[in-house]
């Protein structure tokens, strides 16, 4: 469905993206997950024919993004990140609107059956300036969705939503995937590990890493990071948590309070929980703490030579587990 | 042709919710009342009806020429520069609409907003007509109003030109409220300078748009060349809107 190859963008002083490689199959729900400028957004805006690369290809729907870039906008939903809205229009009208622009037919059935779907009916004639921001991006979704595009693109779907909507909308993305490609981008590791079927990982314009969500989660966090936290007096447990097998990496944070990484594959939290009871001092928590994008990222960049060198797959075949 | 349609009657039905159309509305209908109001007084005073003064028409439209460049800005400068603002600009060149087609339908929506407006000062004309015996002169009336719908087609088409190089609404007001306010005052008055020094040259007449407004149409002459010379100037503006839409893509 989307088929890119070694696509690259310059804007007038700086390199946005290099020479990416990637594709999404029929019914994938591909996640493109890096930091802010990591070039998720120009990408995505030349595959919807927003702009034209500056070198390579993209196709997208079995149509060229530069030489039939009206068919591939007609295959494609978008959703921006800064969600389009005109704030004083309804939201029935404006879908109406989008509908037209894509010459939906039997236009008002098709969009009383969005705003059903995504739970707006209530709201069709409210103006979109009156609507709180997780209203308003579900607007956003059922704009993408009005033609049934083939391919759906969404920037950031869930930024700024409180945990109740960013669960729906997640859903509702598992829920589309059925039906459609999707191609969205995040910033959230957790959202790319329950809703995609694969994940790109790039940074500053490169792919550094592409794999399903759980075999990327094996791998990066393979080491796991755990806190501890005693009470009392607390000379030594670095020492004694050292000391059991499978730790790595001990770190004190401040009195009583203290990090270690696991080796992977291991579970060393008994032995530790063992080891400080029998040493005498009171556990007072242990939990996992979230790997964060930033570690991956810290963790990918202190696995390659250089930050910009791309690891494509042969990084992948030699780190994996068989 | 049905994507320009369709971003035409949203632009044009926006009109409708935003406070600017009403000001603008309110504002020609004041003045031109006032302007009409007064031309009556001076005609029914004693010496003019001495002297014979039937007032006419082109006193109105004269008026309503210098308002339209006054106010169209106000009208065209959110067009584009707005959809800038908001991103929806994204909406519209993602969706499989052409760069014309946007530019066009925006300048449409516009342009009948315009017309709107120009039908509503029809009233004027109707009641001086009732005034007058034997009524007024059809003909000033008719190429006047074709002359103001020519303009109000040109000035929009160089708004929309002017929106779609700003994302600040404010700024664009003011560029095309200054390219209107030279095109249309400044550059007269140069020709009329230079005529009464001698020599015009012809290239700068073009400059003038109020030019074959003033000279011909106000007063009831129809030539092809001033009807080919709004279109040109609506055509050539938004053509180079379009370059404008298209270059910006790859920004």
């Amino acid at each position: 469905m989307i088929q890119v190859e070694g696509l690259t963008k310059d804007y007038s002083s700086r390199r946005a993206i290099e020479d990416l490689t990637f594709h999404a199959d029929q019914g994938e729900i591909l996640g493109f997950l890096g930091p802010n400028g990591a070039g998720k957004t120009t990408t995505m805006r030349i595959l919807t024919g927003y702009m034209p690369p500056s070198a390579g290809k993209a196709q997208v729907a079995g149509f060229d993004v530069v030489d039939q870039s009206l068919d591939v906008r007609r295959r494609v939903g978008y959703m921006p990140e800064t969600i389009p809205l005109y704030p004083d229009m309804t939201v029935f009208e404006y879908l109406k609107f989008m509908a037209d622009l894509r010459r939906v037919p039997d236009v008002d059935d098709r969009v009383d059956e969005l705003l059903d779907r995504l739970g707006l009916l209530d709201r069709a004639e409210s103006y979109i300036s009156n609507l709180s921001k997780g209203m308003r991006q579900r607007v956003g979704l059922a704009q993408a969705l009005v033609h049934d595009p083939d391919v759906l693109i969404l920037d950031e779907p869930t930024l700024g939503l409180d945990p109740v909507q960013i669960i729906e909308v997640r859903n509702l993305i598992k829920e589309l995937g059925q039906r459609h490609t999707i191609l969205l981008s995040t910033h959230i590791l957790s959202e790319a590990q329950q809703v995609c079927n694969r994940v790109l990982i790039i940074n500053k314009g490169r792919i550094v890493a592409e794999d399903t969500p759980e075999r990327l989660q094996d791998r990066l966090t393979g080491a796991r990071r755990i806190s501890v936290v005693v009470s009392g007096d607390a000379d030594g447990v670095e020492a004694v948590v050292g000391a059991v097998s499978g730790v790595t990496r001990v770190t004190g944070r401040e009195d009583g309070k203290l990090e270690f990484e696991t080796l992977p594959g291991a579970d060393p939290r008994p032995e530790v929980a063992r080891a400080l009871v029998q040493a005498g001092y009171d556990l007072l928590e242990m939990r996992a703490i979230g790997v964060s994008l930033e570690d991956i990222f810290l963790q990918l960049t202190r696995d390659e030579p250089s930050p910009l060198e791309p690891a494509g797959d042969e990084l992948l075949e030699n780190e994996l587990p068989e | 042709m049905y994507n320009v349609w369709t971003i035409a009657k949203r632009e044009y039905s926006q009109y409708f919710s935003s406070p600017v159309a009403y000001l603008v509305a309110f504002i020609m209908l004041t003045i031109l009342g006032v302007f009409f109001f007064s031309s009556l007084v001076i005609a029914m005073s004693p010496q003019a009806m001495q002297q014979g003064y039937v007032p006419n028409i082109d006193v109105v439209l004269w008026w309503l020429g210098l308002l339209l460049a006054i106010l169209t800005p106000a009208l065209t400068t959110r067009l584009l520069a707005e959809e800038r603002r908001l991103g929806t600009i994204e909406l519209l060149m993602t969706a499989p609409v052409k760069d014309w087609e946007l530019v066009v339908g925006k300048w449409l929506g516009a342009f009948l907003m315009l017309v709107t407006l120009l039908a509503i000062t029809l009233i004027y004309p109707l009641v001086l007509d009732q005034l007058i015996s034997p009524g007024i002169d059809q003909g000033p009336m008719m190429t006047g109003y074709l002359g103001l719908v020519l303009i109000s087609a040109a000035l929009v088409a160089i708004g929309v030109f002017i929106s779609s190089l700003f994302s600040n609404q404010v700024a664009a007001f003011i560029t095309t409220l200054g390219v209107v306010i030279f095109f249309w005052l400044v550059t007269g008055l140069i020709v009329r300078v230079m005529g009464s020094m001698g020599g015009v040259s012809e290239w700068i007449r073009y400059l003038d748009i109020s030019g074959p407004f003033n000279n011909n149409l106000l007063r009831g002459v129809l030539e092809l060349r001033d009807l080919i010379y709004y279109l040109s100037v609506t055509a050539l503006a938004l053509f180079l809107g379009t370059m404008s839409v298209e270059v910006r893509r790859w920004g």
